[in-house]
């Protein structure tokens, strides 16, 4: 029934609503919740219940209520207690069989004594059975219906900063704020209801002063959603996600109610005295007409006030405590309200159609005899509160249990974590007005800001919360946890099986695991396993509360995807010549260059053909492009690499291997001596940042006179390689051509300052020309045309694989892995043993003491060999056993043949002897082994003109 | 996230970083035995406690000393680097 207009009520009457619930029309109004526009319908039963499908109403209208979730089109587990109302909805109970009215699961209800504590446990424990009972579990539980053809939500993500973050709108969360502001704190205030103010009235002037405050800024219908290391606080509206980082955090984040445990709980029509009190002052709802209120501190009388004045008629007062402050008593007897002091509710008794409460009998505290019983619609409980410290768990808080008000406080909370208010063990409302000035002037203090002020909050001196409102009943249905159906015999029988420790009970009864993670049933049982085992509370000590506080919504969770890439300055330009990409760690680079009518194959190999006969032309931009400069220039570069480079002399490079401390190789890439002082060197594509940044470490460590410049974004490559090549380039350099292999030169290539090496990866006369990023389109663009009369073809990634490995060439990362020493890989020749240092030398002079396990060879397949040929990573077999693996193969155009290379054990590498490749369909196929390289072995094509 | 203050840039999301491993001295090369080498290549102090290790804030490329309680997770000192003793 909805009430004459309530001061500061949310709802506007200006703007109703219409909507339909389970079929049926209904209107609200704007500022409604689904379940208060429900409840002004008189509708009481809002949803079934998880397991035994009873029917369950509102709970505590405060976003806990997880009887009374809806499916709203594509949106499943609405809950009804806190979603706002709007025009148009078309909402169902989530959990039924059927609808809600005629519910096919409520049947279960009757075979409740075969569904025991731990059921999933004992049911599928035999596996034969396991399918039935899965099939039949698979279509009873869960919540909600997925829609997968529901559109994609896209919801913002933003970053906040902040001061102090105060979690907690309420009396304490408001003074606290104020506090933290005034004393100069750029503040957010987050709550998750649609208004400040929290569930106690008489804070509404405080409210006025912090939406005035010019240094708060407030996030209401918003809530903390878990708490991260450093402040960093997710804050999770409707429609966006706000990663806060806090200087200092204060959580007001006040206490849930709990409800009493007795038989039929869960009937609609039972519910929270604070849940009551909301929809009364925020929706102007009377949820009842006729109650019994169940009490046992000083809140109920509070809220006892409010009912009276909403004219809800009061059928008892039944308080759970014997004597009772003469103040608390004066309510009831002032309106001549029965109480029954010392008594409790035995049962909730239900309406002819089981649907609502309709009676409750009442027995002293106790005793199993009622000696009333008293005809209500309502029944509304006030009997304790249990704090709402997820945040502080998260934090690492500390907490213990105060026996004074019977309530887990923090004892040690973390660096910059600050409590106050209910959640702190602070109940009556001056005192939570005081409790947040003082946490708030703390919170701005740890920020620098003023100093903490010295407030001595006073302990409360009346418990707001019965230590044990647990009623037994030999018939049951007197429920703990409302999200799992487990009633005090469930929770009872599962410490009996030695379920003793709250963890463990947790896990076999799943009480507090629900969607509302235990906040009304984690308090209940941790008090019942307290009793059952002789513990204190204390003792038996809280589960954890992991993020998220409420659950968040997959759309506010999902990120859009963000890979970055590298693109070369040259990118456009092989996009227009047909480039087919292929990532290359950051980088895209391309595979091949696509002709049409052509297959990937033959393109690859007329890239190579044009390498091998005329002249091609590959961005190699990617590698690592490193300089170095200073005294000690090429004493550092010897400490990092394992060669020589104090007599490399100026204007020559060197092929350079990189080992980690274990002797492993980890890079390669060839050192340019620019001057006496002055090196220009590559690394591996995907090794740059990483050698990058070691060398970096190495040279913090040994403080040489040398510095080391990343130049790889800021610097083209490309390699002019072929029998054509110097052709090409001649007329567009100032360079004199003739420098010799392993030469460097600086000189100009088309008017621009370039870098020009002369190298031999692919095996012919060619020349890696560097030049600044910004120009090396341009320069591309330029030997292509220049080429363009001898033939020149642009030649990607796939054709230099093929053209190194017919020179024998490693590929570090692909012919080496994470124990590969250089001898291994063949690159004795490169270690320089007789240095006085260099990284991995040490454990290369241990291993070198040691025989090798396996050697890399080249080898080749039979000219004549037909069938599949054999791929990377296929094994090497020996007498049945693993003897290596395939690194590199390829067909070479070159020598007419499968060509590749693969670690043997020792003994297998004697060039001309054969072993046994394995296809994945485990035919073997005879490789032998041969001399490397496999084209040109004199490597006279490099080194001279055509 | 945790945050990491880079001795140069200040405070920084910790995604801007990335660790480098425990400070730890080399032995001399040329006098250690062998087992003590593979015991400084190979074995790490895993216990937690307080460890100095090596940051580098990447944007930067700043290498610095991070004194860093690994029982407790916090970052108690960063740094940079002068030399050991």
């Amino acid at each position: 029934m909805r009430l004459p207009a309530q001061p500061g009520e949310w709802i506007d009457r200006t703007t109703p609503l219409g909507f339909r619930f389970e079929g049926r029309d209904y209107t609200g109004f704007a500022g409604d919740t689904v379940a208060s526009a429900l409840a002004a319908a008189g509708v009481s039963m809002l949803g079934r219940s998880f397991k035994y499908h009873r029917p369950r109403g509102l709970l505590s209208a405060a976003n806990h209520d997880v009887n009374a979730m809806m499916q709203w089109g594509g949106m499943p587990n609405l809950r009804a207690d806190a979603t706002p109302l709007a025009a148009g909805m078309d909402l169902e109970a989530v959990n039924t069989f059927g609808t809600l009215e005629r519910d096919a699961g409520s049947m279960l209800g009757h075979l409740s004594r075969f569904l025991p504590v731990g059921f999933y446990y004992k049911a599928f424990h035999g596996k034969r059975l396991f399918p039935l009972w899965e099939k039949m579990f698979r279509a009873m539980t869960g919540l909600g219906k997925v829609d997968f053809s529901a559109p994609r939500q896209r919801t913002p993500k933003r970053y906040g900063f902040c001061d102090v973050l105060v979690v907690g709108g309420g009396t304490s969360g408001l003074a606290a704020a104020l506090s933290a502001a005034e004393q100069g704190a750029q503040v957010a205030l987050v709550d998750e209801n649609a208004r400040l103010g929290g569930s106690t009235q008489g804070a509404s002037e405080l409210v006025g002063k912090v939406l005035a405050h010019p240094r708060i800024r407030v996030f209401t219908d918003t809530y903390a959603a878990g708490y991260y290391a450093d402040h960093w606080v997710p804050l999770v509206e409707r429609e966006r996600i706000t990663k806060m980082r806090a200087r200092a955090v204060v959580v007001a984040a006040g206490a849930f109610e709990q409800p009493a445990v007795f038989r039929n709980n869960d009937l609609p029509g039972v519910m929270l005295a604070s849940g009551a009190a909301r929809l009364i002052r925020r929706h102007a709802v009377q949820p009842a007409g006729r109650i019994v209120l169940l009490a046992a501190n000083a809140d109920a009388y509070q809220a006892l006030a409010d009912f009276i004045r909403a004219g809800i008629e009061v059928a008892a007062v039944v308080d759970l405590r014997g004597t009772l402050p003469s103040e608390q008593r004066a309510l009831p007897a002032a309106h001549d309200i029965p109480l029954f002091a010392g008594h409790c509710i035995l049962e909730a008794l239900p309406s002819s159609d089981g649907r609502r409460v309709a009676g409750v009998k009442i027995a002293p505290l106790g005793q199993t005899q009622a000696i009333a019983e008293l005809a209500c619609d309502g029944v509304f409980m006030s009997v304790g509160w249990a704090p709402a410290a997820a945040l502080l768990y998260q934090a690492g808080t500390k907490m213990r249990y105060d026996a004074g008000i019977e309530q887990f406080v923090p004892e040690k909370l973390p660096d910059g974590v600050f409590a106050c208010g209910r959640v702190n063990g602070v109940h009556t409302f001056a005192s939570r007005l005081l409790d947040g000035e003082r946490a708030g002037s703390a919170a701005a203090a740890h920020c620098g800001l003023g100093g903490a002020k010295p407030i001595a909050v006073p302990t409360e001196t009346d418990s707001p919360t019965h230590p044990w409102p647990i009623v037994p009943h030999p018939e049951g249905k007197n429920f703990i946890d409302f999200d799992e159906d487990l009633q005090l015999s469930d929770l009872e029988n599962a410490i009996q099986e030695g379920f003793d420790n709250i963890e463990l009970m947790k896990r076999y009864s799943t009480v507090g695991m629900g969607p509302s993670q235990g906040k009304h049933s984690n308090m209940n049982a941790l008090r019942v396993l307290a009793r059952a085992t002789g513990a204190t509370p204390g003792e038996v000590g809280t589960t954890t509360a992991r993020p998220f506080f409420h659950p968040v919504p997959m759309s506010h969770l999902a990120g859009r995807g963000f890979t970055p890439e590298r693109r070369t300055p040259m990118h456009a330009l092989h996009e227009a010549a047909g480039a087919v990409w292929m990532p290359a760690g950051a980088w895209q680079r391309p595979e091949y260059y696509a002709i049409h009518g052509l297959t990937r194959e033959a393109c690859i190999e007329g890239e190579a053909l044009a390498v091998r006969q005329g002249v091609g032309l590959i961005d190699v931009g990617t590698l690592g492009k490193l300089e170095i400069r200073g005294p000690q220039a090429a004493e550092f570069l010897e400490r990092v690499y394992v060669s020589k480079y104090a007599g490399l002399k100026t204007g020559m490079t060197r092929y350079a291997v990189m080992c980690d401390e274990a002797g492993v190789v980890i890079d390669d890439g060839v050192i340019a001596r620019l001057a006496d002082d002055h090196f220009y060197f590559t690394t591996t594509t995907s090794g740059a940042a990483a050698v990058y940044r070691e060398l970096s470490r190495w040279n913090t460590l040994w403080k040489m006179d040398c510095g080391i410049v990343n130049l790889t974004g800021a610097m083209a490559a490309m390699n002019l390689a072929g029998p054509k090549a110097k052709q090409v380039l001649t007329g567009l350099t100032d360079v004199d051509l003739s420098l010799p292999f392993l030469a460097v030169r600086e000189g100009n290539v088309c008017g621009v300052p370039a870098r020009l090496m002369r190298a031999g990866f692919v095996g012919e006369w060619g020349v890696e020309i560097h030049v600044p990023a910004e120009h090396g389109a341009r320069v591309w663009q330029a030997l292509m045309q220049a080429g363009q009369a001898h033939g020149i073809r642009p030649f990607g990634v796939e054709a230099q694989r093929l053209l190194r490995l017919e020179k024998g060439h490693i590929i570090i990362g692909q012919d080496t892995d994470g124990l590969t020493t250089p001898g291994e890989a063949g690159l004795d020749w490169a270690v320089k043993m007789d240095k006085p240092f260099f990284v991995g030398q040490r454990s290369l002079a241990i291993i070198a003491s040691k025989p090798r396990p396996r050697q890399l060879v080249g080898f080749m397949l039979p000219a004549d060999h037909a069938g599949p040929a054999p791929q990377e990573c296929h094994l090497v077999i020996d007498n049945g056993d693993i003897a290596g693996r395939v690194t590199s193969i390829a067909w070479s155009p070159a020598l007419q043949r499968h060509i590749g290379m693969a670690y043997v054990k020792p003994g297998m590498d004697a060039a001309g002897s054969t072993f046994a490749i394995r296809l994945s369909d485990k035919t073997l196929v005879s490789a032998e082994v041969a001399k490397t390289p496999f084209y040109d072995p004199d490597n006279l094509r490099q080194k001279e003109e055509a | 996230m945790k945050i990491m203050t880079c001795p140069v840039n200040g405070p920084r999301a910790i995604s801007e970083f990335a660790y480098g491993g425990e400070i730890r001295s080399m032995p001399d090369p040329a006098t250690c035995s062998d087992d003590e080498w593979a015991d400084y290549v190979f074995n790490r102090n895993g216990s937690p406690g307080v460890k100095r290790e090596w940051w580098c804030h990447l944007p930067s490329n700043t290498w610095f000393v991070a004194e860093r309680d690994t029982a407790r997770d916090v970052v108690l000192r960063t740094y940079l680097y002068e030399g050991e003793g």
